[in-house]
């Protein structure tokens, strides 16, 4: 394994992580509960589009076979994604959504946070942008969960449900492969191990002021840096590709 | 008349650049002053429209009547001496 090649695949694991929760965010387009949270969760998917580009292109040069970052995004089979599992997770209703963007959004604040000192220059660059962005959506999921949990009694039962059915998923986000060790040990990758803590009280903090309670820790599901998926993401795929099979090199 | 069952309605005030006015962007609904701000920063500066935002409860604004129009408007129409237009501007004067 050379640090280039490393480096690709680290850039394709977060450009899918990108790339899959704005396509699972774009399916909300017309369908928010009052029309300035529709707007509000679709820039939340622009964001996330425009941070796919920006690592897809970059994974497209190190790999330098001559790719765009289009031909990595809507060219590969599902195994070759790598984004974590509660990212493909249905958008259910809107507490779940929210619950979903809460776990992730904490979890990607302090990940920027931390990219932005790799000593890789562009992951650096890309992770200081994304870093405004990320606090803006964690904002958001942090006031919705404070709105939903203390607020009705349908709403806070809503909100309960759709943190305790994504808790599994969450122990993926600090995993660390031979890959990520690899790059860490190079000052290129984040120690996600490190982060666990930390995320946890803060996910804690929120959830008590909202009157939530932390689920029980219970078993975690894993397999996304192995390419295994759950049966969400072919689903996402046969949509999100069917285009660029279907008319392949399409132009409008 | 049906009530409005979106929250609050808040009218939103841009400012483009700073020094200029606010001007009138429109208005979003929400429950709170935080949840109008947000809306608000995603519906009107989305392109880059604005630099900074004021949101006023559309409660707490008051608006002229129409029916008034004439005692407060007709009056000032044939007035044209009103407008600065009978001065000589020196040469260089700017931003008059």
């Amino acid at each position: 394994m050379t640090t280039k090649d490393a480096t690709y695949n680290y850039a394709i694991r977060l450009g899918d992580n990108a790339l899959i929760l704005g396509h699972r965010l774009s399916e909300l387009c017309s369908k928010g509960p009052i029309l300035e949270e529709d707007l509000a969760l679709t820039n939340v998917a622009l964001d996330m589009i425009g941070r796919a580009q920006a690592l897809l292109k970059y994974a497209a040069e190190l790999e330098g076979k001559g790719h765009t970052e289009d031909d990595i995004a809507y060219r590969r089979a599902e195994i070759n994604y790598h984004n974590h599992l509660l990212i493909e997770q249905p958008n259910g209703d809107f507490a779940h959504t929210i619950a979903r963007q809460l776990y992730l959004s904490v979890f990607e604040y302090l990940f920027f946070t931390e990219l932005e000192k790799s000593k890789d220059a562009t992951l650096a660059a890309i992770a200081s942008k994304t870093i405004k962005e990320v606090k803006y959506h964690m904002q958001h999921a942090i006031d919705w969960s404070l709105r939903l949990g203390d607020g009705t009694a349908e709403s806070h039962k809503r909100m309960q449900k759709g943190l305790n059915d994504l808790w599994m998923y969450t122990g993926e986000l600090f995993e660390m492969d031979v890959l990520d060790t690899y790059l860490l040990h190079q000052h290129i990758a984040v120690d996600t191990i490190a982060l666990k803590a930390k995320w946890q009280s803060e996910i804690e903090k929120i959830l008590r002021e909202a009157t939530l309670t932390l689920p029980e820790d219970t078993y975690m599901q894993t397999g996304s840096k192995k390419g295994i998926h759950t049966e969400n993401l072919g689903h996402i795929l046969s949509e999100m590709q069917y285009l660029q099979r279907a008319y392949p090199d399409a132009k409008w | 008349m049906a009530t409005d069952t979106q929250l609050d309605l808040w009218e939103v005030f841009i400012q483009s650049k700073s020094g200029l006015p606010y001007i009138h962007s429109g208005s979003v609904h929400a429950s709170d002053v935080k949840m109008a701000m947000q809306n608000a920063r995603d519906i009107y500066t989305r392109r880059g429209e604005g630099t900074s935002i004021w949101v006023v409860p559309a409660k707490h604004i008051s608006a002229s009547n129409p029916d008034d129009n004439d005692m407060l408007f007709d009056p000032s129409n044939d007035k044209i001496y009103r407008h600065p237009t009978f001065y000589v501007m020196p040469e260089g004067a700017k931003n008059i």
